[in-house]
């Protein structure tokens, strides 16, 4: 071996760096550190130092709301508490999804035989299911969107990797807990949109206003 | 720059007109490249190595084009920079017989084999033409079109069954056999024996003169299952002693077609598959097919994204080398101390890629001609904290922890020695090129999205060992910071995306390759396109695969031990090796 | 903590003696035991195993869980976690180690790809679930699983453990083979046990095969 050693012992002040940082850091910041969320967040920082362990499960990392794990359908409370499913089976999620894990029944009037703009079933193999979250992307209703609950481990597949509409469904409330942001850039898009509807409805009826008074000058 | 300031290794020579006789321009729309004859090839290749400095081939692949002919596209480079030279041999599909180019491109042989593997083309004069990615006695050549896996559904994605009369039912179910298998008729397993290794250690060659002493010697395997190949990797070494005397590299152990699928799924749907190719680095392999992809259509992102796109590709290429680092020590002995402290550093860059893309690793964040969606609130600020403040303090530590140690330097210097001429020879690219002395880095030279806006150094080493590789690696992260600091210092507001992200679209017919310098070479994504939703051809040029063939040369004359440290020194992902 | 944990055997102990002596079954104190020094295999496949690795580094930390020592030889190690895409070329190294492993042995189906053949199933060489060769104990949907969702995978396993018996423990009984017929690789995979399925069907005439796949029955 060559050299004197000093690399070495260069390399090993730097562990015992690391190692006492630990305790001064713990320390300096006191209690907080640890099972509160400012600590959690303390530890994420670009200039954390010292333990850096997220002590789950008694603490957990906090999820960007981008977060993306298991696609969840959302439904709408309707007035008299019916479940408003958003879901028109317009099989766009199903289309597009790139290993081809979604399946969708779309309903049929029982009368007229006609499709119906909703699902009777809607089938996810989370087997196959690659997160991409593709699905909730190009989904025009904001009817499927990627779910943040990871905690779904369990010891059966064929029972319950599978998930039907039921497993499927959550309520819009879970839905803008979970991703605020991105809920209330969709809310105001709609109201834009409704905005710009009601100010060409408005536009057109002046239109015809105007023009019923020329007609009748 | 614009195309007429360019110097002249970019220009490509008209062999058409110089090799009249033999050489045709490929006219098909939007084609590019000559077409030579096979009988012609060998002599074409030396040409173009000898008198045209073409002398890195890059990327060996096959087109299918059923029920015509086959087809062997080659891309070759000079190694001063330019685009790609690329030449295409046309075969029957019946008797697809093509001579192999290894004799003049040693970086042709994994290549080859892995043509003959799943495309079924005879390489003639190929030292070693075994299967690569499947194993001996695999009944058929699936990358064929005409070859359908046990679990084929239908030609093109999507499937017509999961909407709008669609119910969940488990492939297996279908399939008589209850899994993934298919039989040739008449097979009867009682009465067939399996094809063992014997091929592969009948392979190995003892090139050492016996000196007197009368030793034998033994064939050991180092894998698939072993903790120093960095997942499900084999290499059998022939040993004398304890010297490797030759040795193979076997893979295929993580082969999860990635190729097949890519030609069933739409050009979108690949997107979240590139991701799983080199899982450690999975902007790096959105940033190379989004490339390709554009190519063929014809579109450019708007500027923000492309600030974004840098911003992205570069975080990964500190991750993956900070990690690759940390894991050479690992193979060194040093067991997890510089490994976490790597991956510590890694943690805080996925935080990055978690608030932008809604995933750690597989990201899927690039679209055609855009990102998915814009930087949220406080990440540039995230962002600029670590490219100013922290990563720049942690390289230096992490230099300082490990560039001067005594027991670093002794085992890693001038072990694993790979030439200048050698690197170039076998195809290798990426730190292992950089790290033998040839400064070719794509963003150089052949710079796309818009790497030529920033100030940066293409690091180099010249002695082509562990320890110089291991140099570079340091070095690029250094770089990479430095070209982060001037991207978030110079992206502007504006738009992502010009217009609406579309899931499915037609693409011009053609051909494109898209190459991006990633963490472990250059990443090539070749396309063929004939105007549907769904790529005919889709190759990927892996670098760390590539990168295997200059392994048995590294190795030779080298301890059984070091050959651990030169496999980590190159840097080897198995989801890009077997794909 | 560990003291309530295990002192669950319905004996009340005298206040004196509290907090020094906890009166246990040998189920509970094997369990508890067995539970928190599960030493997994050092054996990664594919994407998972990276973050099976980071669940192992600094930020997540299994060894708090008592699983820092993962082990290279499957003789040493409790618990296999599969993590990442089984392949056909692979699974018949998967077999052998964990018919090399030592009982009490559990696995742990990390990811799509380990438990059903994830995004990749459609494809030629991917075997549909390791679950179709060795018993798998615990699954964990996700690709890739987040390491605090394969924490919580573990808590699983560590409860799992703990419900078990020691008077109907399959490891200790006579006569009990658990070893798994090594697959071979032929034309294609080939499952030992399906010999007599295999042949059966590759002898039939080509058009009946069509028709039940049609049928969609086995």
């Amino acid at each position: 071996m060559s050299g004197s050693g000093k690399g070495i012992l260069k390399g090993l002040g730097i562990t015992l760096k690391h190692f006492i940082e630990t305790y001064t850091v713990d320390r300096k910041e006191g209690k907080n550190r640890y099972f509160t969320e400012e600590g959690i967040l303390s530890r994420r920082t670009p200039d954390t130092k010292g333990v850096f362990t997220v002590q789950y499960p008694e603490e957990k990392a906090p999820l960007p709301e981008a977060f993306r794990y298991i696609p969840f359908l959302v439904y709408d409370v309707g007035e008299d508490g019916n479940r408003d499913i958003r879901c028109t089976s317009c099989g766009i999620c199903a289309k597009v999804c790139p290993p081809q894990c979604i399946w969708i029944t779309r309903r049929t009037d029982e009368e007229t035989g006609k499709p119906m703009k909703e699902p009777s079933q809607f089938m996810i193999d989370v087997d196959i299911c690659m997160n991409c979250g593709l699905c909730a992307e190009y989904c025009p209703f904001e009817a499927i969107r990627m779910d943040h609950d990871y905690e779904i481990a369990n010891v059966d597949r064929m029972k319950h990797h599978i998930f039907d509409l039921e497993k499927l469904l959550k309520p819009a409330s879970y839905y803008k807990a979970i991703r605020p942001v991105q809920v209330e850039r969709e809310e105001a898009e709609k109201r834009e949109k409704e905005a710009k509807k009601e100010a060409a409805r408005a536009a057109a009826a002046a239109a015809k206003a105007k023009k019923d008074a020329e007609n009748n000058s | 720059m614009a195309m007429s300031e360019q110097v002249s290794v970019s220009q490509i020579p008209a062999f058409h007109e110089i090799y009249a006789d033999q050489v045709k321009l490929d006219d098909r729309e939007g084609y590019e490249g000559f077409i030579i004859p096979a009988e012609f090839l060998v002599q074409f290749a030396q040409a173009i190595k000898s008198k045209w400095g073409y002398d890195f081939l890059s990327s060996v692949t096959a087109v299918d084009y059923f029920p015509d002919m086959m087809e062997v596209v080659y891309h070759a480079y000079r190694s001063l920079g330019g685009p790609a030279l690329v030449f295409k041999v046309q075969v029957s599909r019946e008797d697809s017989v093509v001579p192999s180019l290894v004799s003049v491109f040693p970086g042709a042989e994994l290549q080859e084999r892995e043509a003959w593997d799943l495309m079924g083309i005879r390489f003639e004069n190929h030292p070693d033409l075994r299967r690569i990615l499947m194993w001996e006695g695999f009944a058929g050549h699936p990358l064929r079109k005409d070859w359908k896996e046990p679990y084929f559904e239908e030609e093109n994605k999507p499937f017509s069954s999961r909407w709008p009369e669609g119910v969940a039912v488990r492939s297996e179910t279908l399939n008589p056999y209850g899994s993934n298998v298919q039989y040739p008729k008449d097979f009867d397993p009682e009465t067939w024996t399996p094809e063992a290794d014997e091929s592969l250690y009948l392979g190995l060659k003892s090139f050492k003169e016996n000196d007197g002493l009368d030793t034998e010697k033994i064939i050991i395997n180092l894998g698939p299952q072993h903790p120093s190949t960095h997942g499900v990797f084999r290499m059998a070494a022939l040993l004398d002693g304890e010297t490797i005397v030759d040795l193979k590299p076997v893979c295929g152990y993580l082969h999860r077609n990635h190729e097949k699928i890519g030609e069933r799924n739409t050009y979108l749907q690949n997107m979240p598959f590139t991701d799983r190719l080199d899982y450690i680095s999975s902007m790096s392999n959105n940033f190379g097919y989004a490339l390709a992809v554009e190519k063929l259509l014809g579109i450019k992102p708007p500027e923000r994204a492309d600030y974004i796109r840098v911003i992205m590709a570069e975080l990964t290429r500190i991750a993956s080398h900070f990690m690759t680092t940390g894991f050479l020590l690992n193979d060194l002995g040093a067991f997890f101390t510089p490994a976490l402290y790597a991956l510590k550093e890694r943690e805080l860059i996925l935080d990055v890629f978690e608030a932008a893309s809604g995933s750690r690793m597989m990201c899927n964040y690039f679209r055609f001609g855009g990102v998915f969606q814009d930087l949220p609130e406080g990440l540039l600020e995230v962002i600029r904290d670590l490219a100013f403040n922290r990563l720049p303090k942690k390289i230096d530590e992490m230099d300082a922890l490990l560039t001067e140690n005594e027991i670093v330097r002794s085992r890693c210097i001038g072990i694993g020695v790979l030439t200048a001429e050698e690197a170039i020879a076998l195809s290798a690219s990426g730190p292992v090129l950089r790290g033998s002395g040839v400064p070719y880095d794509i963003r150089k030279a052949d710079p796309y999205s818009i790497y030529d806006r920033f100030d940066f150094d293409v690091a180099v080493r010249y002695h082509g060992d562990i320890f110089d590789r291991y140099l570079v690696r340091i070095e690029e992260i250094r770089q990479s910071i430095r070209i982060i600091q001037q991207a978030v210092t110079q992206i502007k507001d504006g738009p992502i995306f010009d217009g609406k992200s579309q899931y499915s679209f037609k693409v011009p017919p053609g051909e494109a390759y898209g190459r991006v310098e990633g963490p472990k070479g250059e990443l090539g994504f070749y396309l063929v396109s004939n105007g549907q939703a769904n790529p005919w051809r889709y190759h990927v040029r892996a670098p760390s695969f590539i990168n295997l063939t200059s392994l048995r040369q590294m190795s030779l004359g080298e301890k059984v031990a070091d050959v651990v440290a030169v496999l980590g020194s190159i840097d080897i992902v198995l989801g890009e090796v077997d794909r | 903590m560990a003291m309530d944990e295990i002192n669950k055997a319905g004996v009340t102990i005298p206040p004196e003696l509290q907090g020094q002596i906890a009166i246990t079954t040998l189920d509970k104190i094997y369990n508890w035991s067995r539970s928190n020094s599960l030493w997994p295999m050092m054996f990664g496949l594919a994407c998972c195993a990276i973050e099976m690795i980071i669940t192992a580094a600094s930020r997540y930390d299994f060894s708090r869980f008592g699983m820092e020592v993962m082990r290279p030889s499957p003789r040493q190690a409790d618990i296999m976690i599969v993590s990442g895409t089984v392949t056909k070329k692979m699974v018949p190294q998967i077999v052998r180690l964990y018919n090399q492993m030592s009982e009490p042995r559990y696995v742990l189906a990390m990811g799509a790809c380990a438990s059903g053949g994830g995004p990749f199933k459609e494809g030629y060489n991917v075997v549909s679930g390791i679950d179709k060769f060795i018993p798998v104990d615990i699954y964990i949907p996700g690709c890739p699983p987040t390491p605090q969702a394969l924490l919580h995978g573990l808590i699983i396993m560590q409860k799992k453990i703990e419900r078990q018996k020691l008077s109907d423990a399959d490891w200790y009984k006579k006569d009990v083979d658990n070893e798994i017929p090594v697959p071979i690789l032929g034309p294609d995979l080939i499952d030992p046990r399906k010999y007599a399925l295999i042949k059966e069907q590759t002898h039939k005439p080509a058009f009946q095969v069509v028709e039940e796949v049609q049928n969609g029955d086995e």
